[in-house]
């Protein structure tokens, strides 16, 4: 090694310890400072991911919009669609901040090269799933989303907090509406335990592979931009879920779920890994069916967005002119 | 400003900042960013957007590109000369206890 390039690894080096550094000390990285190249990418990739959830995640709910059965409950659905659309707004321009364009992104996600949440390829059968959704699948985002407000990148950070505070409400919505129909009469207590039984298990897989199964976990620890390994995750939530679900007077679809005294934690069943593998490969029952919507959606108002650009540029001749 | 690496296309709308005053007597704060093709579409969005609670009172954007920042690269030298001006902090005066109302 020439001795030029032996001080520049050093200084690079030098540079890469004063990063972790800050990070230990629990200093924000912001857009301008610098960076390790795969801390921008990790980061990049796990946001555009959340991102693309939020923006797919309004599917299966608008599915239900105007079947809704009150007017009170298509106002709520409404509106958490439209706070979903919100959340992926507010991490898109996140992302963006680290040097990706929302073109780029949206790209990626339309070509089937970026991943979302696998639980949105679920289909949403009856009214319930709306319970179950906001309860369950709402309940393991903020059980995984809360940790991040804490997140070493400060725009990332702060689109989290203004995420969660906005997603208990969703969360509330859904534990009632289930809460409703398990005191209703006998088909609508079928229905809600019906939706239980078919959320419960994705909610689950949707914390990720065990954590000997997570390659970027240790590192993505190191950076703090993961607070928590997935195991832990889906622990406590699997521990909030068994006591909320007895308010219910339902059951969770898992014949190995036992409180474990020695734990302090609930033992409960194997996951079907399979399964999250083909949904997460493109397989799930409704990934074509997402996919081709997102792209429709975007295709559909490519007329808008010329149509408000030109608009915009012939007013602003005009303004110069006047 | 959080947004200087973003380049637009030309179909593209441009990038706005968004800031809001969350109520009357209280400054504005920078709260995020969007996309708009114009001023008046960028204040509408960010309503939609960032002011779905009650957050805010009156809503401010800027397009990104006219916001320039100081480079953190520079955060010592330029920020540095305040830690030796002690004096300007009103602790590093000795007064007797018994002054009262200062």
């Amino acid at each position: 090694m020439s001795t030029f390039v032996q001080i520049t690894v050093l200084m690079s080096s030098a540079i890469e310890t004063g990063f972790q550094e800050k990070i230990d000390q629990d200093i924000r990285i912001e857009p301008r400072d610098w960076m390790p190249e795969a801390y921008r990418k990790t980061l990049i990739r796990q946001i555009s991911q959340h991102a693309h959830s939020e923006i797919v995640g309004m599917l299966p709910e608008a599915n239900w919009i105007t079947r809704a059965p009150t007017l009170k409950r298509k106002a709520t659905l409404i509106a958490k669609v439209q706070d979903e659309a919100g959340h992926g707004l507010y991490l898109y321009s996140s992302a963006e901040t680290l040097g990706v364009s929302r073109e780029e992104m949206i790209d990626q996600l339309h070509q089937g090269k970026a991943k979302y949440s696998s639980i949105f390829n679920y289909p949403t059968l009856t009214w319930a799933d709306m319970g179950a959704i906001g309860w369950l699948v709402d309940g393991a985002a903020i059980m995984n989303q809360v940790p991040l407000c804490r997140a070493s990148y400060g725009p990332y950070a702060r689109a989290m907090v203004r995420i969660c505070r906005e997603e208990s409400f969703h969360q509330r919505q859904g534990f009632e509406i289930l809460l409703v129909l398990s005191k209703g009469n006998e088909a609508q207590r079928r229905m809600c335990q019906d939706a239980i039984d078919r959320w419960w298990w994705p909610s689950v897989m949707m914390f990720g592979p065990n954590d000997d199964a997570s390659p970027h976990t240790a590192q993505s620890m190191r950076w703090k931009i993961k607070r928590f390994t997935n195991d832990e995750l889906r622990q406590r939530f699997v521990d909030v879920c068994a006591g909320q679900v007895k308010l219910l007077g339902m059951h969770l679809p898992d014949p190995d779920l036992v409180w474990n005294e020695a734990r302090q934690h609930y033992d409960f069943g194997p996951i079907d890994w399979n399964e999250f593998r083909e949904v997460i490969n493109g397989n799930g029952p409704c990934n074509k069916e997402r996919l081709a919507a997102r792209v429709k959606a975007h295709a559909d108002g490519a007329w808008v967005r010329e149509a408000a650009l030109a608009h915009a540029q012939k007013n602003s001749i005009r303004e110069k002119a006047a | 400003m959080d947004n200087q690496y973003t380049v637009q296309d030309k179909t593209s709308w441009p990038l706005w900042e968004v800031f809001i005053r969350s109520k009357q007597g209280l400054d504005h704060k920078h709260v995020g960013s969007l996309h708009a093709a114009d001023a008046a579409m960028a204040i509408e969005n960010a309503r939609d957007v960032y002011t779905r609670r009650m957050e805010g009172v009156s809503i401010w954007v800027v397009e990104s590109r006219h916001i320039h920042a100081s480079n953190p690269d520079e955060a010592a030298s330029l920020y540095d000369p305040a830690n030796d001006k002690v004096y300007r902090h009103p602790t590093f005066y000795d007064l007797p206890d018994e002054l009262k109302h200062m």
